[in-house]
């Protein structure tokens, strides 16, 4: 059964994509707390300025308000959540019942995610749960939603969970020839759509792009690459020593250098707190100029649907990024 | 085999407690070839104990005693004489002989000397890795006989996933990718394309999930009295 006029769920980034649209979406990252007013200020910054908002789940596997519970705030303030969920935290009983409760708090997207590994967060010592994974969870969603059945194939009856079901793929983590084959698998799985992990080498990038063409994948699912502006030199190399699958041409950090420059070859000491901050909005500027230049490139190859921006804990650095890269305002498409 | 190693010396101080007559069992099998808990380590721990005791004002006597397996009754039968006899068993057995002389020896107080570990193999001399995970439905035959299992940290069944770099595992440097493995070893063999299956969620019922685990074979039971 399809319903919403031939939507598989009518959500605002389907049919955004569906038209045709070069599809926005953003990252929000909820809170360590329980304050619902972190995600209404976040949320007001990214209002507008993208076709839907991806909610982390437990990003980096340290305790964060709950992806479904930001994300009914936010259906709240007028904006389009992206579920995220991972394999890490709950098994297909948890999973499956987290997203008819999802579905019933008016929630459209899902991203299905294997999880960063619980090591890397602040419960380190947990218990980890890979009941199924990212694969597996594609397939349960899209089963509910198009079957009507539960993982275990039980038909279940009244209104089915109808999420626009999405993956991720890191085009250039190891082993890097795997990853246009590992991206089919997903799609095959009935991903309807693809978030990337931060894309910076436009080279690099096009020769994945060119096996997934090979493939046929990007005519069986939206394709949306990954960007973010920089913050600093230091993020920079921070992110390429220590986050799998982030390639960051020379160049680029060259500019980041660059836009530090004038505060350059002073110690901490003789930099005064106005310098700092002068600093920061320097490399800010150019951090938001690369992305948005990055936008513009990464939207001239075929196959690129869209651009997910993760500006992490940088919200509103989005509207510059979208306005600067020419994708404001973001079209309107009737549910008709 | 199963890998175990040694508690701290004042872990087992503690589990030994105020008991006076310490028998240290050692096992033959597995826990000696890992070098955690065979006759040398047995003779090792007990005279540690032996001397501890002296230092801490309260002589304990400490024997020690090495079975073949400690994890076969007919094997235990051997000692039950010496163990009626003592006020604690320190096993250095894996995590199955001690619950096998707890079993066996109802009236006795055990307590375990290691942690086992993991399935595995050694390496190279001194090091010992994990292998199989004892999930109960063998996937290696789907994998080119490197276990997602046991040597993936999300025991993915349609990996890698994206913290695969450099061959090695997001967790650290020190795991390799247990499907950038997978990936060389088929791709070396050139049978890459049984990777492009999906393969379907686990069964968890044949592992610890579905409860405790029991095989019966009742072609080898003996047969009922009449």
């Amino acid at each position: 059964m399809t319903s919403n006029n031939g939507y598989l769920s009518g959500s605002n980034l389907e049919r955004v994509l569906k038209n045709g649209h070069f599809a926005v979406t953003a990252e929000l990252g909820p809170p360590q707390n329980a304050d619902r007013e972190v995600i209404r200020k976040k949320a007001a910054l990214l209002k507008g300025y993208c076709d839907a908002v991806n909610l982390t789940d437990n990003q980096t596997a340290i305790v964060r308000m709950s992806s479904i519970g930001a994300g009914t705030l936010l259906v709240q303030e007028g904006l389009e959540p992206v579920i995220q969920m991972t394999c890490r935290d709950r098994n297909r009983l948890a999973m499956q019942s987290d997203l008819l409760g999802a579905y019933a708090l008016g929630m459209r997207n899902l991203l299905c995610l294997s999880g960063d590994h619980q090591t890397f967060g602040n419960h380190p010592e947990a218990k980890n749960v890979y009941d199924i994974d990212s694969v597996h969870m594609v397939q349960m969603v899209a089963g509910m939603r198009d079957r009507r059945i539960f993982q275990n194939g039980e038909a279940f009856k009244g209104q089915e969970p109808r999420f626009f079901v999405g993956a991720a793929e890191s085009p250039f983590a190891h082993p890097v020839d795997f990853r246009p084959y590992r991206l089919a698998k997903k799609v095959k799985a009935g991903a309807d759509f693809i978030q990337t992990q931060l894309v910076y080498d436009i080279e690099a990038f096009k020769i994945f792009m060119e096996k997934v063409r090979a493939l046929g994948i990007h005519k069986q699912t939206y394709l949306m690459a990954g960007v973010g502006p920089l913050k600093s030199p230091a993020m920079a190399k921070y992110m390429i020593e220590n986050v799998p699958g982030i390639l960051i041409p020379n160049s680029l950090i060259n500019r980041m250098n660059q836009a530090g420059a004038p505060w350059a070859g002073k110690s901490k000491d003789e930099l005064t707190k106005e310098d700092k901050k002068a600093r920061s909005a320097a490399w800010g500027a150019q951090g938001i100029q690369i992305c948005v230049e990055l936008i513009q490139q990464l939207r001239q190859i075929e196959g690129v649907a869209g651009v997910h921006i993760m500006a992490i804990e940088w919200e509103d650095a989005v509207k510059a990024i979208v306005e600067g890269a020419g994708l404001y305002p973001r079209p309107e498409v009737s549910r008709e | 085999m199963i890998v175990a190693e040694q508690k701290s010396l004042e872990e087992i101080k503690k589990l030994v407690g105020t008991a006076k007559k310490v028998l240290v069992v050692g096992c033959g099998t597995c826990v000696t070839v890992c070098f955690a808990g065979g006759s040398r380590e047995a003779a090792i721990v007990a005279a540690e104990l032996r001397m501890a005791s002296k230092l801490d004002g309260n002589n304990k006597s400490v024997a020690d005693v090495t079975v073949q397996r400690q994890c076969e009754w007919e094997y235990l039968d051997t000692i039950a004489e010496q163990v009626k006899d003592v006020d604690v068993v320190l096993s250095l057995g894996c995590g199955i002989g001690v619950q096998a002389i707890a079993e066996h020896f109802p009236n006795t107080w055990v307590v375990p000397g290691l942690n086992t570990r993991f399935m595995g193999l050694p390496t190279e001399q001194g090091i010992w890795a994990e292998r199989c995970a004892a999930c109960g439905d063998c996937v290696l035959g789907l994998t080119g006989g490197v276990c997602p299992i046991a040597r993936c940290s999300k025991s993915l069944l349609n990996g890698p996933c994206g913290g695969s770099i450099d061959g090695h595992c997001e967790v650290n440097a020190e795991i390799p990718c247990g499907w950038q493995l997978i990936y060389d070893r088929l791709s070396s063999m050139g049978k890459l394309e049984a990777l492009m299956d999906i393969q379907p969620p686990k069964n968890w019922r044949a592992a610890r999930d579905g409860g405790p685990r029991k095989i019966v074979r009742e072609d080898l039971r003996l047969g009922k009295e009449e």
